[in-house]
């Protein structure tokens, strides 16, 4: 499919409850990208949460509720896309719900075969090469794990980055090493997580960046959190607000200034 | 070996806390993963070899009845005897018998994962002299401490800390010089010599049980097993069930795999097939071979979802790459198998009651599963572990209720986005940009500031645009 049959699709925004919340700004960034590559996006109010937090615990029962409003509030669009390499993944294992249930499996199936990470959608799918837009900083990528381990996520982010004008890529050690989130995992084993985030930190300091991006946000709030108690001046922003022009903002975690 | 995986929690924070353990695997967590990276990038076909070490260990597995009554016929046929046990008491008496026959006073081993599982140290010591003769499993010995890895068992250990363990064994002095790592293994090769030629018996492992020729297929990078194996008269090997595969050709495919990731070399210095029993026209060997085949709940686990664990060859490579075993080390898992493949094996082995942190100690970020040798989905079975905590009420209680509370509001998109508003509006009243301490947010602020929300959700800010571009 040649990017031109794709003008005037109709794409599905995923919000996902982190942006929903706390960083909004990541889902207008990408409806921007979505919109400047000729979808158009609709944000069905329908949606909640992917029902991750249930999966990761063993509470199968909500989560197959979740999957089920989930499939419902986009089976109408033509994509299904999110500014999450983790929720994308939460969303790509719902088929696996409905083993006993072949009309539900059938229909979380089709959900999946439309369902992509923003990222992967603008390269893999809509064939975008290129964006503008301007970030005259040295950063650094954090490979958060469900989009690069589930997902394949890896060269599509690194490809539009290097597009973006001023932007010089310094990539850190172990970049595809865990940041310490897991999720409820930061709060239920907390001293374990404060080691992973503190060398993801030491790594990401060492790099040289004075920004670090990545595609998920509960890695990110995770990383700024971090890099905010340790007192580094490194910023952070997800990876769709530099690509879409729209880190022009306070970083993650930052205050915005006075006006 | 008893099991301390219920107090996992206070033990990882002991081992955060302990230096000398974090000196130690500072040490150790870069070099395992670079070297296991170059071997894997120099070998182009390395995938199609995952695959095909999956494919003969599910097939083996799959007709696990027939290649195991293979391998003991052919053992048998080789002059060797073969003991079916079933639980760890059982395997045990059957090892204290078969040392009790052979009058043993000194017993030699070479490592055994299988050995450490059924706890066998402590029932022999009781009676004989038990000596470690792999040279991690010899410092842990000395420590009087478990492993804390399954194929590096004292990477725990700093040099300075082996040292004064050899100081006080072997001199019987306190505070003796450094001594560099070359020198240290001089003087344990030293003390071993005089053990491996007095013990009246041997025991090893297994890494492999080749079904078509009745062989034990054994690997060191130190060659003691050989010593072990070769010099008593008696030799005595534990290994579990599911270490059998049909042929050479396939043990040829698996130690390919083997070395790689778990040492990232093509091969390990001393690859041993022993057959049988020493025949008259043997030069050496031992004149009563004993197999001791352990099921403790292996053909339990055949006939559950948790069956591809039964592929493991106990590399390692998942203890390697695991962020969470980096920075806590294997001692905190609490009992044998630690890491990722421990944290599957030991609710499998122990029970899923005791050892209710293990499935949820891990972010799910699947580094481990993406580097097993035989492709075991280990994130998959943490997480289905976790589905039976969850049937089983092993959960704990405020997770329970939070999940029910969470799960109930969210299936209701209108008061979903109700409470998301009132949050988003709670925490903006908390402050801008980041909050340092919050209340019921201990367990995240203790370590980092909260970065809180920049205004009105977005579900409401995209309401309010599309009422601006549709007048």
């Amino acid at each position: 499919m040649g990017p031109d049959t794709l003008e005037h699709k109709t794409v599905g925004l995923f919000v996902t409850c982190l942006v929903d919340m706390f960083r909004p700004r990541v889902a207008f960034a990408t409806v921007k990208l979505l919109e400047d590559a000729g979808c158009s996006v609709e944000v069905p109010e329908k949606q909640t949460c992917c029902g991750q937090p249930a999966y990761n615990s063993g509470d199968l029962g909500d989560t197959r509720a979740l999957a089920r409003q989930t499939i419902e509030a986009f089976e109408e669009f033509d994509y299904v896309v999110t500014p999450s390499g983790s929720c994308a993944g939460t969303l790509h294992k719902y088929p696996s719900l409905f083993d006993d249930d072949p009309d539900w499996r059938r229909r979380a199936e089709a959900l999946v075969s439309r369902t992509y990470e923003i990222h992967a959608f603008l390269v893999d799918i809509l064939g975008v090469a290129s964006v503008t837009a301007e970030f005259k900083h040295r950063v650094t990528y954090h490979d958060s794990c469900s989009g690069l381990r589930q997902l394949g996520l890896q060269h599509q982010p690194r490809t539009l980055l290097a597009t973006v004008d001023g932007l010089e890529l310094a990539e850190m050690a172990d970049t595809e090493v865990c940041c310490g989130f897991g999720g409820t995992f930061c709060v239920k084993y907390p001293e374990i997580s404060e080691r992973m985030v503190t060398d993801k930190v030491g790594n990401i300091v060492r790099s040289g960046a004075d920004a670090v991006l990545a595609g998920d946000l509960g890695c990110l709030m995770n990383i700024a959190g971090r890099l905010r108690r340790l007192s580094h001046p490194v910023k952070a922003y997800h990876t769709v607000e530099v690509l879409a022009g729209m880190a022009d903002a306070p970083a993650i975690g930052e205050e915005e200034a006075e006006r | 070996m008893k099991s301390t995986a219920h107090r996992f929690k206070a033990q990882a924070r002991e081992a955060l806390h302990d230096d000398t353990l974090q000196q130690a695997l500072g040490h150790a967590k870069s070099g395992f993963v670079d070297k296991r990276a170059a071997a894997v990038a120099e070998l182009p076909d390395f995938e199609r070899l995952r695959d095909r070490g999956q494919l003969i260990k599910d097939h083996a597995l799959r007709n696990l009845d027939y290649y195991i009554a293979q391998f003991a016929d052919n053992v048998e046929a080789q002059g060797g005897t073969v003991h079916w046990t079933s639980t760890p008491e059982e395997a045990r008496e059957t090892i204290l018998g078969l040392c009790r026959d052979a009058g043993a006073r000194q017993v030699i081993k070479a490592k055994t994962m299988a050995g450490e599982e059924i706890g066998i140290n402590e029932t022999l010591e009781r009676e004989m002299e038990t000596v470690e003769s792999d040279l991690g499993e010899y410092i842990i010995q000395l420590a009087k401490e478990p492993p804390s890895h399954i194929i590096a068992p004292a990477v725990h250990k700093t040099r300075a800390e082996i040292t004064r363990l050899f100081d006080e064994h072997h001199h019987h002095v306190d505070g003796g010089r450094l001594r560099e790592a070359p020198e240290l293994v001089a003087e344990a090769r030293q003390v071993l010599r005089e053990k491996f030629l007095d013990a009246d018996v041997g025991i090893s492992g297994a890494n492999f049980l080749v079904a078509e020729t009745g062989s034990v297929v054994l690997v060191t990078n130190e060659g003691n097993a050989d010593l072990s194996t070769n010099l008593p008269p008696t030799h005595i090997v534990i290994a579990g069930v599911e270490k059998i595969v049909p042929g050479l050709r396939d043990a040829s495919s698996m130690l390919r795999l083997l070395a790689r990731s778990a040492t990232g070399q093509d091969m390990t210095a001393y690859t041993t097939f022993l057959t049988g029993a020493r025949r008259a026209e043997d030069l050496d060997g031992p004149e009563n071979y004993h197999v001791v085949l352990i099921d403790n709940g292996r053909t339990r686990m055949l006939g559950n979802e948790f069956r591809e664990m039964l592929r493991c060859i106990r590399c390692g490579a998942c203890l390697n790459h695991c962020p969470v075993y980096s920075a806590i080390g294997g001692h905190a898992y609490g009992w044998v198998y630690p890491g990722p493949m421990g944290s599957v094996l030991t609710p499998m082995f122990i029970g899923l009651d005791g050892a209710r942190d293990l499935p949820n100690a891990c972010t799910l970020n699947g580094r481990c599963g993406s580097v097993c040798p035989v492709k075991i989905p280990l994130p998959d079975l943490l997480r289905r572990l976790r589905d039976y905590q969850f049937e089983q009420h092993l959960t704990t209680r405020t997770t329970r209720m939070g999940l029910r509370v969470w799960g109930w509001v969210s299936r209701h998109p209108r008061l979903y986005h109700l409470g998301t508003r009132l949050a988003t509006a709670m925490l903006r009243f908390a402050g801008r940009g980041s909050a340092s301490r919050l209340p019921l947010a201990g367990g995240w602020t203790a370590a980092r500031d909260l970065p809180l929300p920049t205004g009105s959700t977005f579900q409401q800010q995209w309401k309010a645009r599309g009422k601006e571009r549709r007048p």
